[in-house]
C-alpha cells in the first residue's frame, strides 16, 4: 500500500488543517516583514522561503509524506547549514570591532555626532507655570513660550522680565532628560540646544549628509563612502571610524598566508590541532581497549564495580573535571604539583611551557575520553568469536599474539567509524582547550592572539571573542579552513561506515 | 587459555586487581580531592589533602546562603550557583523535548515513508552532523545579535535564543530512533494500514508507545548535552543571573578572584546530580551509539 492510497483515506477535517497552516504562515510572513524592515533583508528572505515551503507542504496532500520529515530538515538547515554558511561568508568580510556596522547605522552614528559653540553658551533657569515651563535665559533676557519637556519641540525665545519664581537648581537638573529634546530659537533664527547641566548653546552637527555616499564635516572637508574599506574616507584617504561592514574578497585569507605574525602561528596551530586530536583518540583508544580486555577476562570478579568506577570520568559533566583539573594543575597551590614537590621536589610549570601545558592537555583528554572507548571497545569484544581465540591458543600461540592477530583485526573495521567521528571532535575540542589552558602559553611575535595549546576552533573562538579586535571576519576565514578539514575527516568516516554497514550484510547474506 | 594452571592463575588475579586498583587511584584522585577541598578552609590549598579543620562554609555558601565564620564575620555567596542550576536545567528540559519531538518525528518518516530522495537526505544529515556547532559560532553570535534588535527575546542573553540553536542537535538523535524503528517488524504498520490508519495514526497510535524507552534514553542523552554545552552559551550569554552552569562555573577560577574551595563545592553540588542521571542512562548510549552509527 503507498502513501498516497493511506492518504485517500483521511479523515475530513481540512478546513481545521488550512485555518492551521493559514494562521502560522500568516504569522512567519509577518515576521519575515518585520524583519525585511529593519534591513535584514536576508533573514527575512530565509524565513519568507520557510513560511512558503510550510505552507505548500502542508496544505497540498501531494506532499503528505514530506510533511513529517519537513521539521527536521529545516532545523538542520536553519540552525546547522546555515550557521556554517553565514560564518564562511563572513570570513569574505571585514566584519571587526572597527567595521561593526551596517552602513546606515554609520551614516546615523557620524550624522548624530554634534559639537557645541563655546561662544554661544549661556545659562539658564527654568519656570513653572502649572503643567508647562519656560526657559529663561538671565544673560541675554529671554524667556521661552511654554513648553511641555516631554516631547521633542522647538519654542520661539523673547525679550523679557525675569519670571518671579524660578525652579531651584536641583530641579531643573531632575529635568535634564526633557530638557535634551528642546531646541530653543532666538529673535535672530540661532538654534540654541541643552549643552549641559547649567547652560544652552548653539549646537552644530560634526557631519551633515550631503549625497547618498558624501558627507561634510563641520570644518568643509568632503568625505566620500569607501565601499571597498567599509570607511568614510577624506581625498587624503583619512578614514574616520566606526567603519561597516563590506565584502572584500580574498583579504582575509591573504593576510592568513602571507602575514608573517598570522602565517606562522596559524601554521603552529594547524599542527598541533591534527597532533592533539590524533594523540587523544591513540591513548583513549589503547587504553580504553587495555581495560576493556581486563574486564572482559573471566576469572576477575567485582566487575560491575570496576565498571561503574572506571566511567566516572565519562559520567561528570566536563566542564566542572575540566576546570577540576586546571585547580588541581595549578603552579601555585595545586594539589598536584604539591603531591609532586613532596615526592620529587619538584614543581612543573604545567601552564607557562609549551611542553608541559601541551602534555597536561592530552592526559586530561586522556582521562575524559577513555571510558567512552572502554564501553565501546567491551561490546565489540563481545562479538569476537571465542573458538578463533581457541584455535589459535591451541596451536600454541601467545595471550598477546592471540590479542593482536585475532582480536584486534576483527575489532578495528567496525571502530573505525567511532574513532574518526572521536577524531573529529577532538579536532573542534574547544571546551577543553578553553576551559583548562585558554590556548596558553602563547606563541611569541604574534600580532593576534594565539598560544601553544590553541587548537584550531578554540583559535577562532579568541579571534572572535576573547580580545578587543573580535575578528570576526578573520575567525570565519579560519572556520572556512576547518570546515575543509571536517568535510574530509567527514566524507572518510561515511565510506568506513559504508563498509561496516557492506560487511554485515555481506555476513548476514 | 583453555587449561589454567592455578598458580598461573592466581598471579595474575592478582596482577589485574593490582593494576585496575592502581588505575583507579589515579583515576578518581581529582574526585577526591574536590570533595576533600570543598570541606577545607579557606580558598587556597594549605599543605594538607586531607582537611585539618572540616567547615562547610563552602557548601553554605554554594547553597546561596550566607555564612557567619567563628571570627563573627559574614561571607556572602560570590555566584547564584542555585539560579545558574535552574537556567541549565530548564533550558536543558524545554530543548530535550523540542529535540525529541522532530527527531522522533523525523526517524518515523526516514525509517517508514516513502519520500523521493530520502537516501540522499539521509546521508547529507550524516555529513552535516559531523560538523559540530562550533564551527558556526560567530555566525551565530552575528544573527542573534542581529535578531536582538528585532526583539530582545531573540536576542542576546535571551534563553529562548539559545534554545532555539540548541535544536540543531537533533541529526545525532534522529539516527539513534532510526535505528530503532528500523527494527520494528513491517507486519505491524502493514496491520495498521488494512484498518485504515493513515501514516500520522500509525505513527501516533502504534509507533509512539512503541517508542517510549528509546525516546526516555535520548531526552536524557540530549539533556545532558545541552547541561554540558559551554561554546554556544558562552557566545550568547553574557549578565551573570542569564549563564547556564557551564558558563558561569568558570568564574570561580578567575586568576584574580581564585575561589578554589568554594568551587569545590559547587562543583560537587551541580555534578552530581548529572553524574547520577547519566550512570543511570549510560548503558543505553552506547548499545545505541555502537548499533545506531552502523545501521545503515
Amino acid at each position: 500500500m503507498t502513501v498516497t492510497q493511506m492518504h485517500s483515506a483521511l479523515p475530513a477535517k481540512p478546513w481545521f488543517r488550512y485555518a492551521v497552516v493559514l494562521l502560522v504562515a500568516a504569522g512567519m510572513l509577518w515576521a519575515a516583514f518585520s524583519l525585511y524592515l529593519v534591513g535584514q533583508a536576508l533573514f527575512g528572505a530565509i524565513l519568507l522561503c520557510l513560511a512558503a515551503c510550510f505552507a505548500v507542504i502542508f496544505s497540498s496532500g501531494k506532499y503528505y509524506g514530506v510533511r513529517f520529515i519537513f521539521p527536521g530538515i529545516a532545523a538542520v538547515l536553519v540552525f546547522i547549514a546555515f550557521p556554517v554558511a553565514y560564518t564562511i561568508w563572513i570570513g569574505f568580510t571585514n566584519y571587526s570591532s572597527f567595521n561593526l556596522l551596517t552602513f546606515d547605522r554609520t551614516v546615523e552614528v557620524l550624522t548624530s555626532r554634534v559639537s557645541i559653540d563655546q561662544s554661544t553658551e549661556q545659562p539658564f533657569a527654568v519656570a513653572r507655570e502649572g503643567e508647562t515651563y519656560r526657559i529663561w535665559m538671565p544673560d541675554s533676557r529671554l524667556l521661552s513660550a511654554p513648553v511641555t519637556l516631554s516631547v521633542e519641540e522647538t519654542a520661539p525665545l523673547e525679550q523679557s522680565d525675569a519670571p518671579v519664581t524660578l525652579l531651584e537648581r536641583r530641579d531643573a537638573i531632575a529635568l535634564r532628560e526633557g530638557l535634551g529634546l528642546l531646541t530653543l530659537e532666538t529673535p535672530d533664527g540661532v538654534q540654541l540646544r541643552n549643552a549641559g547641566l547649567r547652560t544652552f548653546a548653539s549646537v552644530v552637527p560634526e557631519y551633515v549628509r550631503t549625497g547618498p555616499d558624501e558627507l561634510t564635516r563641520r570644518d568643509g572637508t568632503v568625505l566620500i563612502a569607501n565601499h571597498r574599506s567599509g570607511f568614510f574616507e577624506t581625498s587624503e584617504g583619512e578614514q574616520v571610524p566606526p567603519g561597516w561592514r563590506v565584502a572584500i574578497g580574498l583579504d582575509n585569507f591573504e593576510r592568513i598566508f602571507t602575514s608573517e605574525g598570522i602565517r606562522g602561528p596559524t601554521l603552529s596551530i594547524f599542527i598541533w590541532t591534527f597532533a592533539f586530536a590524533g594523540l587523544s583518540v591513540f591513548f583513549c583508544f589503547a587504553v580504553g581497549l587495555l581495560l576493556a580486555v581486563i574486564l572482559q577476562w573471566e576469572h576477575l570478579r567485582f566487575k560491575p564495580v570496576y565498571r561503574v568506577l572506571l566511567i566516572l570520568p565519562y559520567a561528570v559533566p566536563s566542564f566542572i573535571s575540566i576546570l577540576v583539573f586546571k585547580g588541581l594543575f595549578n603552579q601555585n597551590f595545586g594539589e598536584i604539583n604539591m603531591i609532586l614537590q613532596a615526592l620529587f621536589g619538584i614543581r612543573p610549570n604545567w601552564f607557562s611551557d609549551a611542553t608541559l601545558a601541551r602534555t597536561m592537555v592530552v592526559i586530561v583528554n586522556v582521562w575524559l575520553g577513555y571510558p567512552y572507548m572502554m564501553l565501546l571497545a567491551m561490546g565489540f569484544l563481545q562479538s569476537v568469536p571465542e573458538d578463533h581465540k581457541k584455535a589459535a591458543a591451541l596451536e600454541g600461540a601467545s595471550a598477546l599474539r592471540v590479542f593482536f592477530a585475532i582480536t584486534l583485526p576483527q575489532i578495528i573495521p567496525p571502530f573505525l567509524p567511532l574513532l574518526i567521528a572521536a577524531f573529529a571532535f577532538n579536532f573542534n575540542n574547544l571546551v577543553l582547550i578553553f576551559l583548562l589552558t585558554r590556548g596558553l602559553p602563547d606563541i611569541p611575535g604574534t600580532v593576534i592572539p594565539a598560544g601553544q595549546t590553541d587548537v584550531l576552533a578554540s583559535f577562532t573562538y579568541r579571534l572572535a571573542f576573547d580580545n578587543a579586535g573580535q575578528e570576526f571576519g578573520l575567525a570565519g576565514a579560519i572556520t572556512l579552513i576547518i570546515f575543509l578539514v571536517v568535510a574530509a575527516i567527514s566524507y572518510a568516516n561515511f565510506v568506513a561506515m559504508r563498509r561496516v554497514a557492506a560487511r554485515r550484510s555481506g555476513v548476514g547474506a | 587459555m583453555i587449561v589454567e594452571r592455578p598458580r598461573d592463575l592466581l598471579v595474575k588475579k592478582i596482577l589485574a586487581h593490582g593494576f585496575l586498583l592502581f588505575f583507579l587511584t589515579l583515576i578518581l584522585f581529582p574526585f577526591l580531592m574536590v570533595l576533600s577541598i570543598s570541606f577545607r578552609e579557606g580558598n587556597f590549598s594549605v599543605g594538607a589533602l586531607i582537611p585539618e579543620n572540616p567547615t562547610l562554609e563552602h557548601w553554605v555558601l554554594a547553597f546561596g546562603f550566607e555564612y557567619t565564620r567563628p571570627t563573627g564575620e559574614v561571607v556572602s555567596p560570590p555566584y547564584p550557583v542555585l539560579v545558574w542550576m535552574w537556567n541549565s536545567i530548564k533550558i536543558g528540559v524545554i530543548a530535550g523535548v523540542g529535540v525529541l519531538a522532530i527527531a522522533t518525528i523525523s526517524a518515523y518518516s526516514f525509517s517508514r515513508i516513502r519520500i523521493r530522495g530520502k537516501a540522499a537526505m539521509l546521508d547529507g544529515l550524516f555529513l552535516i552532523q559531523m560538523f559540530p556547532t562550533t564551527l558556526a559560532l560567530v555566525a551565530i553570535f552575528a544573527i542573534f545579535d542581529t535578531l536582538g534588535e528585532v526583539t530582545p527575546v531573540l536576542g542576546l542573553d535571551s534563553h529562548v535564543a539559545l534554545i532555539l540553536i540548541y535544536l540543531s542537535g537533533v541529526t545525532l538523535h534522529i539516527w539513534t530512533i532510526k535505528g530503532y524503528f528500523d527494527s520494528i517488524d513491517r507486519a505491524l504498520d502493514n496491520a495498521a494500514a488494512i484498518d485504515g490508519a493513515t501514516p500520522w495514526q500509525t505513527f501516533r497510535y502504534v509507533f509512539l508507545p512503541l517508542a517510549v524507552p528509546i525516546m526516555a534514553v535520548v531526552f536524557v542523552l540530549a539533556f545532558i548535552g545541552f547541561i554540558n554545552d559551554y561554546p554556544i552559551a558562552s557566545v550568547l550569554i553574557r549578565s551573570e543571573n542569564q549563564m547556564t552552569l557551564a558558563v558561569g562555573a568558570r568564574l570561580y577560577l578567575n586568576e584574580f578572584r581564585y575561589l578554589w574551595g568554594d568551587f569545590a563545592a559547587a562543583a560537587v553540588l551541580s555534578g552530581l546530580p548529572i553524574t547520577i542521571v547519566f550512570l543511570i542512562a549510560q548503558r543505553y548510549l552506547v548499545k545505541g551509539l555502537s548499533e545506531g552509527a552502523v545501521k545503515g
